[in-house]
């Protein structure tokens, strides 16, 4: 084999990609009574997908990564009720401030270890709650943004409105998520890409081979940002509401929780992570309500303990390792 | 012959240790130098404050006569000062026809681009082709980094810097760890280096410095001890003294 062939054949796209890719567009014909669990999943998927970019493929740790997603969120529902209902231009919109707020904030995590970044994005998660809970006379404070209407999403195929089962909604998540997918897959596939996983396994050596290690991380910081608001965005389109929950700690945990589930540094791992979390979910709620956390937790021992690969491939459990 | 990189009054204190004492060299194109000195003499040191990992407490440094004292390292492998690590500093996660890939990429000037392939210009895949050959590397470079064997490790961490094109070379102890038998294969590959590339190797094992340099620069606590080529660097009394004579001590007592 040649480097030519082996550089292409790291590229090309694996039949379990185009089976996701598939599986996804048909859950929308095959399941409409599901949209609005889906569109739940799909959101969730892409906002881990965002977080993969700088924990997975960066190595950079976060516990704020809520911040983006919240202000992408308050972005689109302030866009939409104060300049014009178009989710469009409001996702537009949402993004770019999302990308801007990740450029500014980026500065705080060139330097330090691991544990001051967890403290640092965790604290400025903390702050962009409490702004939005001070800030009443524009976000509503602790009663958030409720009631926001959106216009028709507008597509080649016609106009059409949000309904309230979310077929809708979850069209329009899919193709945020499928695009953002896109644009991901290019770039972690890039000279680009490959220098953010470089600069993760050894920062020294990726400056000794001449890459400038802080102004990727920048970059991908910004990237990872600007699809996180996308994500928050699709929240408060698809739902017409915003709120302090948003920017809660909670929402980092479960980002990171959903991507630990998936596994990091292969881009799906959100989207696998995010069926997983939010059907477990579904199905522990609705037999033992109260007890959700509980099963969660048994559930993540158990797949640190087995292990992911183990976990998945059943047909390997008896034999000898 | 013209001076490629060029040391003035190079000073590094930690605290109240001076690890780089007043050093003043000067390489030249397509010099084969050595470094040697006993341990703790300050070899590693000089070299991470050229390549500007350290910064100096004093002194300044130059590359083509421009000065560089101040550049970050990556800036100072843009115009072709390039080092290899005593411990090996790789990319574990990638394989190493990505590492090369990347380094070839870096060195084009093209690592940044984020929509297209990382082997999708035309000049990468055949740099990386001759480094995988040479190196022995083909036959595993669709493998993990962090799976490969020490030797194999060892060979991509040397060609891993000759993918970033270096105009002078700075080889930190390039041989540790790699079987006899094949370091000399090593050597034939650095010797092979185009007459214009300049390269300073920090060696232990005399042999290979006496075999390999056409001068030699001897460090002791951190200031030029001696310098000459290798005849009569390796004739004078003063230096077999401190260094050589130390080493067949040590060897006596080993």
């Amino acid at each position: 084999m040649t480097a030519a062939d082996g550089l292409k054949r790291n590229a090309r796209w694996r039949w379990w990609e185009f089976a996701l890719l598939v599986a996804l567009v048909l859950s929308w014909f095959v399941l409409p009574g599901q949209a609005l669990l889906l569109n739940e999943i799909a959101i969730l998927a892409l906002f881990a997908l965002s977080l993969d970019l700088i924990l997975g493929y960066s190595g950079v740790v976060s516990l704020g990564h809520a911040a983006f997603f919240g202000f992408g969120s308050y972005a689109a529902a302030l866009f939409a009720k104060l300049v014009m209902p178009d989710p469009w231009v409001g996702m537009l919109v949402a993004i770019a401030l999302s990308a801007l707020l990740g450029a500014v904030t980026s500065v705080l995590i060139l330097r330090g270890t691991d544990l001051t970044r967890l403290m640092v994005t965790l604290g400025v998660a903390s702050l962009l709650y409490e702004l939005a809970n001070k800030l009443d006379w524009l976000t509503g404070g602790a009663d958030g943004l409720p009631g926001i209407a959106m216009g028709p999403l507008v597509t080649p195929f016609g106009g059409f409105e949000f309904d309230i089962g979310g077929r809708t909604a979850y069209a329009y998540t899919l193709f945020v998520l499928i695009v953002c997918l896109a644009v991901g897959r290019r770039l972690v596939h890039s000279p680009f890409g490959y220098s953010l996983q470089a600069l993760r396994d050894n920062r020294l050596r990726a400056a000794s081979i001449g890459l400038a290690v802080n102004i990727r991380l920048v970059a991908v910081y910004t990237i990872a940002a600007a699809i996180a608001g996308a994500a928050g965005a699709l929240l408060a389109q698809t739902s017409g509401f915003a709120s302090l929950d948003v920017f809660d700690f909670h929402r980092s945990a479960e980002v990171l929780l959903v991507l630990v589930i998936g596994g990091t540094g292969y881009l799906y791992g959100g989207i696998f992570g995010a069926i997983v979390f939010k059907l477990l979910h579904d199905v522990v709620s609705a037999w033992t309500p109260q007890y959700w956390n509980f099963w969660l937790g048994v559930f993540l021992v158990v797949l640190v303990l087995v292990g992911r690969d183990r976990l998945t491939k059943p047909w390997t459990w008896w034999k000898r390792s | 012959m013209t001076t490629v990189l060029e040391t003035r009054g190079l000073v590094k204190r930690f605290g109240g240790i001076t690890a780089t004492s007043d050093v003043s060299i000067a390489i030249e194109k397509g010099a084969r130098r050595a470094l040697i000195g006993p341990n703790g003499a300050g070899k590693t040191t000089l070299i991470n404050l050229l390549t500007g990992v350290l910064e100096p407490s004093a002194g300044t440094i130059r590359l083509d006569g421009e000065d560089i004292t101040t550049l970050a390292p990556h800036q100072r492998v843009r115009r072709g000062m390039v080092r290899t690590f005593q411990i090996n500093q790789l990319f574990g996660e990638l394989t190493p026809l990505q590492s090369l890939a990347l380094s070839v990429s870096a060195q084009l000037g093209i690592s940044a681009r984020w929509w297209r392939g990382l082997g999708s210009d035309p000049r990468v895949a055949p740099q990386c082709d001759t480094l995988l050959q040479q190196f022995h590397l083909d036959d595993v470079m669709n493998q993990q980094v962090k799976h490969l064997a020490y030797g194999k490790r060892r060979l991509l961490e040397i060609a891993t810097a000759l993918a970033c094109r270096p105009r002078v070379l700075l080889l930190d102890e390039p041989v540790a760890g790699v079987p006899e038998g094949e370091r000399q294969e090593i050597f034939d590959i650095v010797n092979a280096l185009p007459a214009d590339v300049s390269v300073l190797l920090i060696e232990h094992d005399m042999d290979l410095v006496f075999n390999f340099a056409n001068s030699v620069t001897v460090l002791v606590n951190g200031a030029v001890f001696a310098e000459g080529d290798v005849q009569t660097i390796s004739n004078d009394p003063r230096v077999k003294a401190v260094y050589l004579g130390e080493s067949t001590e040590e060897r006596a007592h080993g």
